[in-house]
């Protein structure tokens, strides 16, 4: 019984000219995420910062599915804790924002690491059962009368917009924008480092088979909760990242559609494949756009719809596209 | 004591509808292995069809056959056309599926009957049941349609042919098929029942929740609560499950001070975890051994 699909998450190794393709576009993609602010209305720099966010988010979900072979629907559960984290600590405890980052990330930390314990012992549906039940009663508990004083009950809590460091003469959106950036990198870079160490193996171990994987003498309880806490401490890091750019926080505003947003951004994306956490990204924060100008409440309609047709036709979501794209570009090389 | 017997009985009363939805996830999964997290949103609207089809002049009896039928249907062609196809698919691409059912169905019903509250009738009025004040008498309507609706069932299962060779086809759907029975109708049949039961929860809590698109979600995780308390291998188990979570939720509403209505999630939550932490086949389910 594997749980996905056997895909490595490290390309199989191709020929010098396939990875010309691929480094080409990846700096050309850095170049566009760094320069985009220059050219872009602060708007603009507002939704590229909350893709980036998102990016992040769907990450640490596909070192979770992708990486250990685990489900969780309760992303945004770990998304809102660090979002509020940041919130509270930033509004009651005066903390500077930056300073609730890594904050955010511990937090987040212990409890995905508390939550996957029990986990442990759950396998595909029961974990999907338990990470969704999760989901579903994290904005009644954040809504709890006890909590009110700092959480700020049913409205939720506002943050200020921090304003560029040292006087630099950049916008403070476009500071959040960099801030952002830098973070959603130095993740990346963790993440791919994680999954090519010898804990990422492990995972991946257990991912294919936790049998053979215990049998090998890996520590699957402890592999399996520690992908469940790095998944949540990252997720928190980007909700804590979202509060702030946002300025707001509310139990509303971290539903169980916000973990459909993330698992969609994920498939969408490619489960596995840490690029194509981007794509799903971009997916999710713009489709809802087209969609709700057609018609509102339309957004959650054409979600799952475009789930269906990813599960049904390109399976291997936007990796089946980059690696078609990667084909016919070489291709074209090759014959001239 | 009177506050003890009264508020056990409300708590059979909800607890019978997490015991449908419970029911209708431990059909689905017995079929086909699978949690379906759409059946919350799949019994909400068999609750809307049921007001619009009232809305038209139809009586409530002849508009809850009707829906009924309806759903049996529409569950019948889900598996048909969504998860026949992923019969042999991974457990990730069926939880996509089942995300992709949820987020279609909660969203055409917010499209189509828009997210404002509706007053929903109930056949049974709330006046108290026979004079009594301990109960009134919709929750004895709950009660009692869920009991016929388990009573028909339990005859069906147990005594018809269909409902025989429905339970072969889950259990063993080899000889099943060796025997000539065609197991991929038996499990979209299972389907259609499961959405069936789904429907009348819906029709029947709609009058105390509030018809809303909504509505059934945390619902749902109650009927998760019950399915998991009961051991998802386990039909009767899960009806056992869902009564208990039902009793349980009020007992505990109303003699812990603190928590009350706020708390009904998070308490369903606690309960999924435990009850997984320390006995995850449930406490009627058997434990599955599987082959390296």
């Amino acid at each position: 019984m594997t749980a996905i699909p056997q895909t490595t998450l490290t390309s199989a190794k191709t020929g010098k000219r396939s990875g010309i393709v691929r480094q080409t576009s990846s700096v050309l993609f850095l170049l566009i995420l760094v320069l985009v602010p220059l050219a872009a209305t602060n708007f603009v720099t507002f939704q590229i910062t909350m893709l980036l966010v998102y990016a992040t988010a769907i990450l640490a979900l596909n070192i979770l599915t992708g990486g250990s072979g685990q489900f969780s629907l309760g992303q945004s559960a770990f998304f809102a804790i660090g979002a509020y984290t940041c919130a509270v600590l930033v509004e009651h405890g005066g903390v500077n924002y930056l300073l609730t980052l890594p904050i955010a990330a511990a937090v987040c930390f212990v409890t995905g690491f508390l939550f996957g314990l029990p986990a442990l012992r759950l396998s595909g549906v029961y974990l999907a059962l338990a990470t969704f039940a999760l989901a579903t009663a994290m904005p009644q508990l954040l809504k709890l009368g006890y909590f009110e004083r700092w959480t700020g009950g049913v409205q939720g809590l506002v943050t200020s917009k921090p304003d560029a460091p040292l006087g630099l003469p950049i916008s403070p959106d476009t500071w959040l924008y960099y801030l952002t950036l830098a973070f959603s990198l130095a993740i990346y870079a963790a993440a791919t480092n994680l999954l090519s160490s010898r804990t990422g193996r492990a995972m991946m171990a257990i991912r294919d088979n936790e049998i053979a994987a215990s049998a090998m003498g890996i520590d699957v309880a402890l592999y399996k909760t520690l992908a469940f806490g790095i998944s949540a401490a990252i997720t928190g890091v980007a909700g804590a990242l979202g509060a702030i750019a946002v300025q707001f926080v509310a139990p509303d505003g971290y539903t169980f559609q916000l973990s459909i947003a993330l698992f969609l951004g994920m498939v969408v994306g490619g489960v596995g494949w840490l690029p194509g956490s981007i794509a799903g990204s971009a997916f999710i924060v713009f489709v809802p756009n087209v969609a709700e100008s057609i018609s509102k409440g339309l957004s959650g309609a054409v979600f799952g719809v475009l789930i269906l047709l990813v599960i049904f036709v390109i399976p291997r979501g936007a990796r089946q596209i980059a690696e078609y794209l990667q084909a016919t570009i070489e291709g074209k090389r090759g014959s001239a | 004591m009177e506050l003890l017997t009264n508020q056990i009985l409300a708590g059979i009363a909800t607890g019978s509808i997490y015991a449908c939805m419970a029911l209708s996830v431990v059909m689905i999964y017995q079929a086909i292995d699978h949690l379906n997290f759409a059946q919350g949103e799949m019994a909400t609207f068999s609750a809307f069809v049921a007001w619009q089809l009232m809305r038209w002049g139809i009586p409530y009896w002849p508009a809850f056959i009707l829906t009924v039928t309806i759903s049996f249907a529409a569950g019948v062609a889900i598996e048909r056309g969504l998860f026949r196809p992923l019969a042999n698919a991974s457990i990730l691409t069926n939880v996509a599926g089942f995300i992709a059912l949820f987020a279609i169905v909660n969203s055409v019903t917010g499209m189509t009957w828009d997210f404002t509250i509706k007053e929903f009738p109930s056949p049974f009025g709330s006046s108290q049941f026979l004079g009594s004040e301990l109960i009134n008498s919709h929750q004895a309507g709950m009660i009692g349609v869920t009991g016929l609706l388990l009573a028909f069932l339990y005859c069906f299962l147990g005594f018809t042919k269909v409902g025989l060779a429905m339970r072969a086809a889950v259990s063993t759907p080899e000889s099943a098929r060796l025997i000539g029975i065609n197991v991929g109708w038996m499990v979209a049949l299972g389907w259609g029942l499961a959405s069936s039961i789904g429907a009348v929860a819906g029709m029947l809590i709609a009058p105390v929740v509030f018809l809303e698109p909504n509505m059934m979600g945390g619902i749902l995780v109650y009927g998760f609560a019950g399915a998991v308390l009961g051991g998802l291998s386990s039909p009767a188990g899960a009806v056992l499950g869902g009564l208990l979570v039902g009793v349980f939720e009020n007992l505990i509403g109303t003699y812990v001070p603190g928590a009350g209505n706020e708390l009904k999630l998070p308490i369903a939550l606690a309960l999924i975890i435990l009850v997984l932490r320390f006995r995850p086949d449930g406490l009627f389910g058997r434990n599955v051994v599987e082959r390296v």
